[in-house]
């Protein structure tokens, strides 16, 4: 080092501190040059390019669009969280008399703020215009619905007491059962949680193919250029010199993989906007989808390119320091 | 500036390629290495690179013991020495000029400096037209002298050549040899191995004579 800098020196008589600046400069145009030299590379060979962007593009599509997905059930489930409401269906053979006075006595309860009744008639009524199965059930000899009450709890209370609220309806001897319609809802959260780690594991998985494929394709980009590797050694470049245009190319590959996988979340979630906004409509909601945003699509492609570096990197440890010159 | 003390080099399969081998040779010194096929010339100069560690016996470069030299000091090492091979060890998907500047750009040389050096360097070599052609478009003398423009143009203390010569016609050979002269008359040490007794021996050099990995003449000027 020294002696080739006194060598400099002599000739362009500049002290240590402008030589210090000229080799940052060197290294930085170094940076720049690999970074250029590997995206030529890669658009070079574009056939290839795709492909391996593709690969990565919908391995990381995936689990992000799954996760979208999911944040939107999310939104669309919070508008449905109260009032919960306890539907009590009698017994059979409890008349409509006996419901209606029911429905009264269950009315004056401190803890329930509103009642309605539904004779197993007016049910019936409403399932065949709803569910479009009129003649079926027209032709049925026997009304098969029982009567039922519905119940919303006052506001105030907690989860808790509607439970016990929906138990002590339960034990009532006129009632057949009492269904806590928060139920469902419970049950769908605990479904999401569910899914998201899936898709937390899914996603995992996906994660690590995507580093092995970038690894691989990498560690193909290092055996085609072996000659020129130990050339480049045999001049005296280090294992850093030879590594970046590698480490640049695992970058390149990962951002364009991001990028498309960006791509492709959006086409899907734009795909699915009409018929979601159809259903949504169906239930008079003002739920709107969520995409994945800007950021959402910058963190993507930041993500691509992290794994690209990373595949690179596990790469280019592996087998760059492994090529000697013989 | 190069000095072999009683160096020995087995290679795994019990071979031994060199054999208690001492010699020096001095900064302003061009020394030429012979002997037969199989006789250990290239294992000395892959000593003097660092691509090999002698089995026996210390290799001293430039005052510096070779032994010391850890793996991560070797790419600094080698730039201290420029290197012709016999095979070219060009970049053939690179031109001329990209070839020649490799090694500036390994020390992170400005780009203008780049341009200037390796201009200078092709004009040693008289190739100064061709900077922008593929070398396979060069003849086998010319991508030798592209070889050695790339091996000088960070002004190396040093130059080794293995076989410069090797399957060039005997003018061209002669041409080559007298552009070594030339870098030695700049106060480069050079070191070249080479079959071509009748080529080198008349040039008025030191010649070092391996025989079955034991130098047999001219260990000392
Ligand atoms: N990597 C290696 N592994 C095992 N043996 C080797 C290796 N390299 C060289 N040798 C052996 O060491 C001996 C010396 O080889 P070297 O290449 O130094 O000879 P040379 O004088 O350069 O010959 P040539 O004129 O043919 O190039 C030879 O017998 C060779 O077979
Ligand atoms: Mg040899």
């Amino acid at each position: 080092m020294g002696r080739r800098e006194n060598l400099r020196r002599k000739e362009g008589a500049s002290p240590s501190e402008a030589n210090l600046r000229d080799r940052y400069h060197g290294w930085l145009q170094h940076h720049r040059l690999s970074a250029a030299d590997s995206l030529l590379r890669v658009l070079d060979n574009l056939g290839p390019s795709l492909l391996t962007w593709l690969v990565i593009g919908i391995a990381l599509a995936l689990p992000v669009g799954l996760n979208v997905s999911l944040d939107n059930v999310n939104d669309l489930s919070a508008g449905w969280d109260s009032p919960a409401q306890i539907s009590v269906f009698l017994q059979e053979g409890i008349s409509a008399d006996r419901g209606n006075q029911l429905e009264i006595e269950l009315g004056a309860r401190e803890d329930i703020a509103q009642t309605q009744f539904v004779s197993r008639e007016e049910a019936l009524a409403e399932f065949s215009t709803l569910s479009g199965f009129a003649d079926v059930l027209a032709s049925l000899q026997k009304n098969p619905l029982p009567n039922l009450i519905l119940i919303t709890p006052t506001d105030n209370l907690q989860g808790s007491s509607v439970s016990a609220l929906r138990e002590s309806i339960q034990g009532m001897p006129d009632v057949a059962e009492a269904v806590l319609d928060m139920e469902w809802l419970q049950r769908l959260n605990r479904i999401m949680e569910l899914s998201r780690r899936l898709v937390m594991a899914i996603g995992l998985m996906l994660v690590a193919g995507v580093l092995l494929i970038l690894g691989n394709t990498i560690r193909l980009a290092i055996e085609n250029r072996r000659d020129e590797i130990v050339i480049v050694k045999l001049v005296g470049g280090s294992n850093a010199f030879v590594r970046r245009p590698f480490l640049y190319t695992g970058l390149w590959y990962g951002v364009g993989g991001g990028g498309l996988a960006a791509l492709l979340v959006s086409l899907s979630l734009w795909y699915l906007e009409e018929p979601v906004g159809n259903l949504v409509l169906l239930y008079g909601s003002g739920f709107q989808l969520r995409g994945l945003g800007v950021m959402g699509a910058l963190n993507l492609i930041t993500l691509g390119g992290l794994l690209g570096l990373g595949g690179a990197w596990l790469a280019v440890t592996r087998h760059i320091a492994s090529i000697e010159p013989r | 500036m190069i000095t072999f003390d009683r160096v020995s080099k087995r290679y795994e399969e019990g071979h031994d390629a060199l054999r208690e081998v001492s010699v020096s040779i001095d900064r302003d010194e061009l020394v030429f290495l012979t002997g037969h096929s199989g006789a250990g010339k290239s294992t000395m100069l892959r000593l003097i690179m660092l691509m090999d560690r002698p089995s026996r016996g210390q290799v001293t470069v430039d005052g510096q013991n070779l032994a010391t030299v850890r793996p991560r000091g070797v790419p600094q090492h080698r730039r201290n020495i420029g290197v012709v091979f016999q095979n070219h060890q060009l970049l053939f998907d690179r031109t001329v000029f990209d070839n020649v500047a490799l090694p500036l750009i390994i020390a992170g040389y400005d780009h203008r400096e780049v341009g200037r050096r390796v201009r200078a360097a092709l004009d040693k070599v008289g190739l100064l037209n061709r900077e922008r052609a593929m070398p396979l478009t060069l003849s086998g003398g010319e991508q030798q002298r592209v070889g050695i423009a790339r091996a000088v143009v960070g002004k190396p203390k040093i130059l080794l050549a293995d076989e410069p010569t090797g399957n060039l016609d005997p003018i061209l050979s002669a041409e080559i040899m007298n552009l070594f002269e030339a870098f030695n008359q700049v106060g480069v040490t050079v070191l070249i191995a080479s079959h071509d007794l009748i080529l080198i021996s008349r040039l008025q050099h030191r010649i070092i004579t391996l025989q079955q990995g034991r130098l047999v003449t001219g260990s000392a000027p």
